[in-house]
């Protein structure tokens, strides 16, 4: 059915066109031939067209604009029938005889534009009676495209001051009721549209209406550009009379888009001077216009005008712009009992930004923004409604942008608060927010009382904020997020000890808070961290006078191992087994031996009982071996305990080669460097052997299982051990020795029943070649390699 | 310097530690080449990695599995094992760059900072490779103090060192 309307329409539209241009083709003819009488005729008959009832607004005007353009051409002709003598007045008077009310006040506006311009009378008189007589057409869509041709031919003749029109000292207001009359019969036939018709057609009628609604807007504007009107004339006369006409008309429609209009036409200099006023409109508006766009956009456009220079700033403060504001808000949202959520925290929303942009010093305004958010969402539990918790996120948003600095966003009191109302899911999103501000600039976190603030914030990643198990939670969302509270815990620093011990202390009783889960993520940057501050404390020496309440390197290694011991509730034997060795190593730097000793014991103890895989064995051995290599601190006794259980786990890894390899890196544990006491050449030689003996097993298990010996590949690593600890000076290390493992891996590699390994050979070649060179270097080195013997090969 | 398309190769001694990191490399040159570290989550980065780059045969390990940690005549003996003219190794956060007989010694230090118990004041640092015939020199960058220093060190192949 609709279709077939539409059809029609397109026909009507057609036939006022050709009726249009054919009554124009004649009124053409006329003016040519100077012909007035004629000319009005047919023009009358050309304007009859616009008569019509059956256009939607949409082809009315193409039809309308058609004949704007034709009565510019007559417009011109009455012009020229004036200076050929014709009396102004009467053709003022003339083409009201035009038999139709509608075609007859086209004219006649037309004749007035006119006459205006002739200054025969003043513009305030033709105006008066122009706009009044328009009153004769009570049709809506016809009236409305009258209006505006008038309004569209007074525009430049309106008596503003300095136009040529000016008339005398109340010229102006003359010039506004014109405006102000004819914009509020417009708004008149705006809204008696709205209840033509059929009910079920109001869909259609509504959107017609928002089609037209730029014309009734147009007048405001008209109003915005008199130069004449200051700011007490539109304090006074102006906005009042605006205001009561969209109060009166009582349509949402025309409310809501007059509020905006309003709001964008004129200057923001003015709505901050008459902010109470149209403040006081909004209360008294329907209950459906959505006004918590409307003042969104008043408050925008205000933070705006403040950022655009500071000059402006004491205006808002003179007008107690914010507490205006604020209470307007709480009256809108006390008027509208049945306002949903998202209503109530987007005006919340918006009072906040400006208060940001206007006053971005006055936490409190900010804050107390939030308190009645927090007002406005008590009493509902953790919200639903989705758009209502993203205008809550970006509520809580706004300070972190504005201020860069979240510590600045932990002052505000009821920050928190509003945070509560948010759904886990929303919460972790809002932290996460959070952290990413504190990354992007680097906002340092300095005390323990704000990173336990910071962490009761983001509390919704640090635990499990509910019981239910969060089966639906992504793994590498939960990783990212885990990742980002991990960084935060680098990111803590304080350069006074006593602090940085306190915000540790703070941190680790939140994230033991965190479940298995989560650990693994959040304890090793904090043993980090922690150990960065034992490095700073190491150089101080222990103060025999101060007393026991002050950070020592002692109390955070108390606290180290707390920390690390709660990875066994995960379990997660191998990263404890690497933090327990780092904790060591610190503890030695610090001379802390039974610390010290400590730490290694319990790594030990990891390794005997939980680490089972064969490869992390081989990875745990050369970290243990390697860190107990570095030790200084510890004794004798303590030394050779821990020496021993080292060497006697080498020996027992799975994998012949691997035992191989560990055996023979227990040989540094006998020979340290720069320790001359620890320089036990024996024992390393013992090592060394032991080593040749797994080799050898090596061969005899391949050469049983496989029929072939395998590679000499680990020979010649052991030949490389021999070589270095004889350059070391290992006395009971001799080139004799040397010479015959040499002798023994030439013999092996051209033996049948050795494996081909390029790779050995390519090693063993290069070891002659450092051998060579060696022996060639000239000097002690030299003399040491002295009778060593190279094959050719 | 570091966008995409800039470098030919990232050669890596280990200890990215999550995923992201390997990502993130990517982004910058496909062909990445990783050795893994004692913390990284990625069970399948292998021990050592023997790749060659023009005349040159690289050698990469994160450094862990060498005993002493740093020590240069164990990194040396690895460097005849894996047969390389350039050995690159991490794990003591410390930049240096040993030249001997048997070639280049390498180690880019920590481009983190990151804290070492070797280690004392880390400064973040990595090292760009320019591999020309029978030449490479090595830039290294070095955050000191909030400041960026670079420092070139040139090495010269001869040839018989060269295919074994």
């Amino acid at each position: 059915m609709m279709t077939g309307v539409a059809e029609d329409e397109d026909k009507w539209l057609a036939a006022g066109i050709a009726g249009l241009q054919q009554n124009a083709f004649y009124m053409h003819r006329a003016m040519d031939s100077n012909n007035l009488r004629d000319a009005l005729k047919y023009s009358a008959q050309m304007l009859s067209e616009l008569r019509t009832s059956k256009l939607s607004p949409h082809k009315y005007y193409e039809l309308y604009m058609r004949a704007f353009d034709e009565l510019r051409k007559l417009e011109m002709f009455f012009k020229e029938e004036t200076r050929r003598g014709c009396s102004i007045v009467d053709l003022y008077e003339l083409v009201q005889h035009a038999g139709n009310i509608l075609p007859r006040l086209y004219l006649l506006c037309t004749v007035g534009s006119v006459y205006i311009k002739s200054k025969e009378a003043p513009a305030k008189d033709i105006l008066k009676d122009l706009v009044e007589m328009c009153r004769g057409i009570q049709h809506p869509l016809r009236g409305l495209f009258l209006r505006s041709y008038l309004s569209q031919l007074s525009r430049d003749k309106l008596p503003d001051i300095g136009s040529e029109y000016e008339g005398d000292a109340d010229t102006i207001t003359d010039a506004v009721e014109f405006v102000i009359q004819n914009f509020t019969e417009m708004n008149k036939l705006w809204v008696r549209m709205q209840h033509q018709g059929p009910a079920r057609e109001k869909e259609r009628r509504e959107k017609e209406r928002s089609e037209l609604r730029d014309l009734v807007g147009k007048n405001l504007h008209v109003l915005s550009q008199i130069e004449g009107i200051d700011l007490d004339m539109y304090k006074d006369t102006v906005l009042p009379r605006i205001l009561e006409q969209v109060v009166n008309c009582k349509d949402e429609i025309a409310q809501y888009y007059l509020m905006d209009c309003i709001i964008q036409v004129f200057p923001d200099e003015y709505h901050l001077q008459t902010l109470e006023v149209l403040l006081s409109a909004f209360p008294q508006l329907q209950a459906s216009v959505d006004i918590k766009t409307v003042l969104s956009q008043l408050m925008e456009r205000l933070a705006s005008y403040a950022a655009l220079s500071s000059e402006v700033l004491p205006e808002f403060l003179q007008v107690e712009a914010f507490s205006k504001l604020n209470s307007a808000i709480g009256k809108v949202i006390e008027a509208q009992p049945d306002m949903p959520v998202v209503g109530a925290v987007t005006l919340c929303s918006s009072l906040l930004k400006f208060s940001l942009h206007v006053h971005p010093d006055r936490l409190d305004y900010a804050d107390q923004v939030l308190g009645s958010c927090v007002k406005q969402l008590s009493g509902k539990g953790k919200i639903e409604d989705s758009k209502a918790t993203k205008q809550i996120v970006a509520l809580l948003s706004a300070p972190l942008e504005k201020y860069n600095n979240v510590v600045t966003a932990l002052k505000l009191s009821n920050y928190p608060c509003v945070m509560e109302y948010l759904d886990n899911e929303t919460n972790k999103v809002m932290a996460t927010v959070i952290i990413q501000n504190i990354m992007k600039n680097n906002t340092h976190i300095s005390t323990a009382d704000k990173v336990e603030a910071l962490f009761e914030l983001i509390k919704g990643l640090i635990k499990d904020l509910d019981e239910t198990l969060h089966d639906e939670v992504d793994e590498d969302d939960f990783k990212e997020e885990q990742c980002s509270v991990a960084r935060l815990i680098q990111m803590l620093h304080n350069e006074d000890p006593e602090e940085m011990f306190k915000i540790i202390c703070v941190v680790k009783k939140h994230i033991l808070t965190g479940g298995p889960k989560r650990l693994s993520f959040t304890v090793p940057p904090l043993v980090f961290n922690s150990l960065k501050l034992v490095r700073r404390l190491q150089g101080q020496e222990e103060n025999p006078f101060g007393d026991d309440e002050s950070t020592s390197t002692k109390k955070i290694f108390q606290l180290l191992n707390q920390i690390v011991e709660a990875l066994s509730s995960i379990p997660a034997p191998d990263l404890a087994l690497r933090l327990y060795l780092q904790c060591a190593e610190a503890a030695n730097d610090c001379d802390l031996e039974p610390v010290a000793y400590e730490f290694f014991t319990q790594a030990y103890i990891i390794y005997e009982e939980e680490i089972s895989d064969s490869r992390a064995q081989v990875t745990a051995m050369h970290l243990i071996i390697g860190t107990l290599q570095r030790m200084h601190v510890f004794g004798v006794e303590n030394r050779d305990t821990l020496t021993h259980k080292a060497t006697g786990y080498s020996a027992k890894l799975l994998k012949k080669p691997d035992q191989c390899r560990a055996v023979y890196a227990c040989s540094h544990l006998f020979w340290v460097d720069d320790q001359d006491n620890l320089k036990d050449g024996e024992r390393v030689l013992l090592c060394l052997k032991r080593a040749l003996r797994i080799a050898n097993a090596a061969q005899q298990m391949s050469n049983a299982t496989r029929g072939s010996t395998g590679s000499v590949m680990l020979f010649v690593e052991i030949l490389n051990k021999y070589i270095y600890f004889f350059e070391k000076g290992n006395p009971q290390i001799t080139v004799a020795s040397i010479q015959s493992l040499m002798e023994l891996i030439t013999t092996e590699m051209q033996s049948d029943t050795t494996t081909q390994d390029p790779a050995a050979d390519a090693f063993f070649a290069s070891t002659l070649r450092y051998i060579q060179f060696q022996k060639q270097k000239g000097g002690a080195i030299s003399e040491k390699y002295g009778t060593i013997k190279l094959s050719d090969s | 310097m570091l966008v995409p398309g800039k470098i030919q190769h990232i050669i890596c001694t280990g200890n990215l530690c999550i995923k992201e990191v390997h990502d993130y490399l990517k982004t910058l040159c496909p062909d990445l080449h990783i050795t893994r570290g004692e913390y990284d989550e990625e069970t399948r980065y292998p021990e050592t990695k023997t790749l060659t780059i023009g005349q040159f045969k690289l050698g990469l390990c994160h450094g862990h599995q060498v005993i002493p940690w740093g020590d240069l005549d164990s990194l040396a003996m690895l460097q005849r094992q894996l047969d390389v003219d350039i050995l690159v190794t991490g794990h003591t956060h410390q930049f240096t760059a040993y030249k001997h007989e048997g070639g280049v010694v390498i180690n880019p230090g920590s481009a983190t900072g990151a804290y070492s118990s070797i280690t004392y004041d880390v400064n973040p640092s990595f090292v760009l490779m320019d591999i020309d015939g029978l030449r490479v020199v090595v830039y290294v960058y070095e955050l000191i103090d909030g400041e960026v220093k670079v420092d070139k060190i040139d090495f010269k192949k001869t040839t018989t060192t060269t295919a074994h």
